[in-house]
């Protein structure tokens, strides 16, 4: 009961939310103390522009996306591309060094969704089945 | 039917569930807040302004920054993330935002507050446009809850500007 209720929920919250993932396990210690590991984030992904101060999920190519803020954004005129750099709240640098393939910006392609909401604790779950596979 | 996985099973669902509802109560209970904050920044000085080796201009300035964001702690409420960005544009740019200067505030009490500092994170352009520049500062904030639904919401102080020539 609990795995279909969950499952059930998921494929809602996809369906609403219009993301792929619409959630998401924090499994580093950066955002805290915001954002501790093991909290689950909800996401929503809409059109709406990427705006300093919002924390985004962004999977530029590695093997877990990254959960952090946006602290700049350059915006140009024309094509409405957008330069993003993002840094985790506990970090004292910015995220330059992380990104993939010695980007120094971010574009919105890259990004999953941004962070609406979310629960402390549950994702405990999650991350004790991946390192402990018994399913 | 009865057996003790079944049971379990039952008991457990019930419970998540009880609990996520606890959850979406404690973040709804977070909209009947009004907040009223304010919040009042001042440039002391530009302490540097040059053209970097590599091309693009860069600021250092210190600011006073004083506020009182009180109003915005409710019960569900962890912390309030706070940054100060400059905003302006430039030839190319409809919007430049940068992010000079956060704090993290964990307790209603730590929200009425005045620093000075200068900009924590480097204030770079996307080039050589800030001689004479006009720009807003920023003030951001971000209520993080202990469980639900997250508000961020901004003050816009305008009236800013940059020197004519490097200093």
């Amino acid at each position: 009961m609990v795995i279909s209720s969950a499952l059930i929920i998921w494929k809602g919250l996809i369906y609403i939310t219009g993301s792929e993932s619409p959630v998401v396990v924090v499994l580093s210690g950066s955002m805290e103390p915001g954002f501790k590991r093991g909290d689950i984030l909800f996401l929503n992904m809409n059109k709406d522009p990427i705006r300093a101060g919002q924390i985004v999920v962004f999977n530029d190519g590695r093997d877990v996306p990254i959960v952090h803020r946006v602290i700049e954004v350059h915006e140009q005129r024309d094509s409405k591309e957008a330069d993003i750099l993002t840094k985790g709240d506990a970090n004292p640098h910015d995220d330059r060094m992380l990104y993939t393939s010695s980007n120094r910006w971010l574009q919105r392609k890259y990004i999953m969704g941004r962070a609406v909401g979310f629960l402390p604790y549950v994702g405990w779950l999650t991350i004790i089945m991946t390192d402990k596979p018994i399913i | 039917m009865h057996s003790f996985g079944y049971r379990l099973n039952g008991l457990l669902t019930f419970a998540v569930t009880i609990l996520a509802l606890m959850c979406v109560i404690a973040s709804l209970s977070d909209n009947l807040n009004i907040p009223s904050p304010s919040a009042e920044i001042q440039i002391m000085n530009i302490n540097w302004f040059q053209k970097q080796p590599k091309g693009s201009d860069e600021v250092i300035l210190t600011m006073n920054i004083s506020a009182d964001l009180q109003s915005l702690f409710t019960w569900n409420t962890k912390q309030v993330f706070i940054f100060v960005a400059a905003e302006y544009e430039t030839r190319k740019n409809s919007l430049n935002q940068v992010s000079l200067w956060d704090a993290i505030i964990p307790a209603k009490e730590r929200a009425k507050f005045w620093i000075r500092s200068s900009n924590k994170y480097r204030f770079v352009d996307h080039g050589k446009n800030l001689r004479g520049k006009e720009f807003n500062l920023t003030l951001h904030w971000h209520v993080m809850p202990k469980t639900g639904k997250m508000f961020a919401d901004k003050i816009v102080m305008s009236g800013y500007s940059l020197p004519e020539e490097y200093i």
